[in-house]
């Protein structure tokens, strides 16, 4: 390891389905360090840009400039990759039907899936690399200093392979991965912090795409989950497909208009569902008014009612999960001293009402955990990890994190039965031996399928690898004795390790995971290598500030053609435009962070304008335009470097 | 507090070749992490084989070594501490794993004291409690019973039906085999504490009546569970 890594910054990153974050431990708290438009959350949209004219390779652009372009050009547009990841062919069916991932057309069996963009072709640990490598840049601006080592989490139920591509990912994105922490173990983490508590705490993630439920036992700074369970297949995502399937049915039947054939119209109809979703967190009711291709208009009245309906069978899907969290910490819901709640779709009053059922939370006098942002709570805590792994801190030097392996690995025995050698919910790392032996003489390999999950045949649970056990010694059948070392490590993936003990040939046993990117594949993907090197990198400070410069710019010389712009004052329009000769001078100097200066100063005093803009445009939507004008009107205003900006629509 | 076994048996540390106890695991000398000694996982926790275990100073044990060995400790450390780190804290977290629960660790400790005893005691095999060669003798009769109630219940609930006697027959089946479970709970602590006595004749007899009361409890719990799945589904 590099001398200069020693002293980096390790960040915290939570890799979400419908939005990311990066935080970083500033003193004894963690924070979220903002994008570029001073927004929190980076979308998790991966947007390819048309070619340029020069037929040169096209750019990626990731978060809400990506968002801007689901609708005008979806093909080249992906979001929800979190879904697809560690996932083979045969498994992403589903998503495939529910969205609109496009799929390489040259795939093979066996194959990690190619998603189509545009006219590229991209891996989901590829996608999930840009997604990271936004995060690792806008974490670079903020500290103006170089960021290689990082802590992402991901979802307590994700698999082997599901953890092994985000790993990948992070590879690829020039990020070293310090750890994996676990989503919910993570919310604990952020809420323990300043809180000397002990006790046991169940914490309830319903994110876009996932859910978890964890139950820690927190003592003098030790967080030792005792259960985890979940779906790795159920979130907010499904709330927004229920809603969009109502929505296209009732167009079909009432107007003969079947829009599942256009996917802008289909992205627009999903915003619209989303946000009437959103609404009805703190109203009775939405409405819906969309103008369809043909002219007519689609309106729809959905009372909150209605929508507990529809929603109660999603959500019934956390339940059992729940249950048997509890049953496998062996402890009764009475026994929870707090529960914590994580996730945007734990917003829903009718989430927060199961849960109190769930865990007998108001006959007890007790509530939910609520008071941090549940959209940050993750990335809070991955910092707080970070932290307690940089080490050297007051902070976090007591703290430590005890997780648990969620699925029990086993190896397929004969007759297709699973036996079963390391349980789920073991504290990890985890290790178990075992041995094996050859049938027919003179045999030199010995094939050991290894499979994921609770289920009593291998069928049914997940194949992790065929490992191959190579070069064994010829000798009589049932001589050999291969010994196998499984161990999962602190990120809970698995590591395997053999060797022939009778012979003493111990190194020649090769071992050979069939699944997933190799590891020249991962390093073939590799995004920008010379990421890291810095005077490159003081170079694309430069670069960076002056694009940041040129956009806030563009937005303010357009701004008079705007009825916004009318409503300031005299004073007000005179500020502005000092603001902007000033950073239009310092653009062409060579200080990034004088830039930069400028640039915020400008984004300040343009402040009550961008508000002013975003009004009209909020206005606009009410009153029923068309979506795809609605949506141009606010698209403005979301690249407008102000926070609320970004935050008024996800 | 726990009692603590010294082996002293002296190896060389990987990093500065000074020789140091080898259930050390930190090098006296030079302070680095080192590969956990051979043995068993009484050993891990500086504990001599025994049933009886005070699972309060059991736990704080593992919390403190945890906090010296744990993979979080050595995120940047060189690559063979590391994996020394690993290795120790996946022996550590096997170790506690199973001490810390009464029948894992029971079983445990009669497979290391050459028991032969049943596979699993989680009683993850359904088909063995089916194989009649293996019911306790004296449980023979009701076992019988119960197989046919469990039956006509689940045939019930397949048609819609509710027999309220029957359900009264099974909550008492399961009163009474619950009772039956926490009386071979006790029979094991009492042969615990004889074998933790250490005479070496009474060690023998207390491990065979030890491991017949293993056989005998998961035959138990497999009953226990299969009536609370009965029960469960209302």
């Amino acid at each position: 390891m590099a001398e200069s890594t020693l002293n980096g910054r390790v960040v915290g990153i939570d890799l979400g389905t419908t939005n990311s974050l990066v935080a970083y431990m500033q003193g004894d708290a963690p924070v979220v360090i903002p994008g570029v438009d001073g927004s929190n959350l980076v979308p998790s949209v991966v947007a390819l840009d048309p070619v340029p004219g020069d037929g040169g390779r096209p750019t990626v652009t990731v978060g809400n400039t990506a968002r801007k372009a689901l609708i005008e050009t979806p093909e080249r547009v992906i979001y929800s990759v979190k879904r697809l990841m560690g996932r083979g062919l045969e498994e992403i069916q589903d998503e495939l039907r529910l969205f609109p991932f496009r799929l390489a057309e040259d795939m093979e069996a066996g194959e990690v899936p190619r998603i189509r963009l545009g006219e590229m072709k991209f891996t989901p640990p590829e996608i999930s690399a840009y997604i990271l490598r936004q995060l690792k840049r806008n974490a670079e601006r903020f500290f103006g200093a170089p960021v290689t080592q990082a802590v992402i989490t991901v979802p307590a139920y994700f698999n082997d392979a599901q953890r092994q591509a985000t790993k990948d990912a992070g590879r690829m994105a020039g990020l070293e991965v310090l750890r994996l922490v676990n989503e919910p173990t993570a919310a604990a983490l952020a809420y323990g912090l300043d809180r000397a508590k002990e006790g046991t705490i169940a914490v309830y993630d319903l994110g876009g795409g996932t859910f978890d439920i964890s139950i820690l036992k927190l003592r003098d700074g030790i967080f030792e989950v005792q259960s985890t369970n979940g779906d790795t297949h159920l979130g907010g995502d499904d709330i927004d497909n229920l809603l969009l399937a109502i929505a296209l049915d009732e167009i079909y039947a009432e107007h003969g208009v079947d829009l599942r054939g256009h996917p802008g119209a289909v992205q627009a109809l999903r915003k619209a569902a989303i946000e009437g979703k959103i609404r009805l967190s703190t109203e009775q009711s939405a409405s819906f008014d969309i103008e369809l291709p043909n002219g007519d208009r689609y309106q729809r009245e959905i009372p909150r009612e209605v929508f507990e309906l529809l929603i109660e069978p999603v959500l019934n899907r956390t339940v059992g999960p729940c249950k048997q969290a509890l049953t496998d910490a062996g402890i009764t819901p009475e026994e929870i001293d707090e529960v914590v709640l994580v996730g945007g779709s734990t917003r829903i009053p009718a989430v927060r009402q199961l849960v109190d059922e769930l865990f007998h939370l108001s006959g007890r006098g007790k509530k939910p955990h609520i008071e941090l942002n549940p959209d940050e709570v993750v990335a809070l805590g991955a910092a707080v990890q970070a932290d307690i792994l940089a080490g050297a801190s007051k902070t976090t030097e007591e703290m430590l994190l005890l997780d648990v392996t969620p699925l029990s690995l086993g190896i397929e025995a004969l007759g297709g039965t699973v036996a079963r050698i390391i349980q789920r919910n073991s504290t990890i790392p985890a290790s178990a031996t075992e041995h094996f032996t050859t049938g027919v003489d003179g045999q030199t390999n010995v094939a050991i399928h290894v499979v994921q999950g609770e289920r009593e045949l291998a069928a049914d649970c997940r194949s992790l690898a065929r490992f191959d056990l190579k070069g064994i010694p010829p000798m009589s059948a049932g001589l050999p004795r291969i010994e196998v070392k499984f161990l999962i490590d602190a990120d809970g993936i698995l590591k395997v390790t053999a060797r022939e003990q009778r012979s003493g040939q111990a190194a020649k046993i090769e071992v050979k995971p069939t699944y997933g990117l190799t590891d020249e594949q991962v390093e073939s993907m590799i995004l920008d290598s010379f990421d890291h090197a810095e005077e490159d990198f003081a170079k694309r400070l430069l670069i960076e500030a002056r694009i940041e410069a040129d956009k806030i710019l563009e937005l303010v010389e357009r701004a008079p053609e705007s009825p916004a712009w009318m409503r300031l004052s005299g004073e007000e329009q005179a500020e502005i435009a000092a603001a902007r000769d000033h950073l239009a001078s310092v653009k062409l100097s060579e200080d990034s962070s004088a830039i930069r200066q400028a640039t915020l100063d400008l984004d300040h005093t343009t402040r009550r304008y961008a508000e002013l803009q975003m009004d009209a445009a909020v206005s606009a939507a009410i009153r029923g335009k068309t979506m795809e004008a609605a949506d141009e009107d606010l698209g403005e205003a979301v690249t407008a470097p102000h926070p609320m900006a970004a935050a008024e629509f996800k | 507090m726990l009692n603590v076994v010294d082996s002293a048996v002296p190896v060389a540390c990987w990093s500065c070749s000074v020789a140091h106890n080898d259930s050390t695991l930190f090098c006296p000398h030079c302070s680095k992490i080192q590969p956990a000694a051979a043995g068993d996982f009484f050993r891990v926790f500086g504990l001599e084989r025994q049933f009886a275990i005070d699972l309060p100073a059991l736990e704080l044990e593992f919390h403190r070594l945890s906090r010296k060995v744990h993979p979080d400790r050595f995120a940047r450390a060189t690559e063979t501490e590391r994996q020394l780190s690993l290795a120790d804290t996946a022996l550590l977290n096997n170790a506690y794993r199973t001490l810390k629960d009464p029948l894992h660790r029971t079983g445990y400790l009669l497979k290391l004291e050459g028991a032969e005893i049943g596979e699993e005691f989680a009683g993850k095999d359904r088909k063995d409690q089916t194989d009649p060669s293996r019911v306790p003798a004296d449980l023979l009769e009701e076992v019988f019973e119960l197989n046919m109630q469990l039956e006509e219940m689940r045939m019930a609930r397949k048609i819609g039906e509710e027999d309220l006697q029957l359900l009264a027959d099974l909550k008492h089946a399961k009163t009474k085999f619950e009772g039956l479970l926490d009386a071979v709970d006790r029979d094991l602590r009492m042969q615990w504490q004889v074998w933790d006595a250490a005479d070496p004749a009474a060690r023998q007899t207390a491990q065979k009546t030890m491991v017949a009361l293993l056989d005998r409890r998961r035959y138990l719990s497999n009953l226990v569970r299969d009536v609370n799945e009965v029960l469960g589904a209302e």
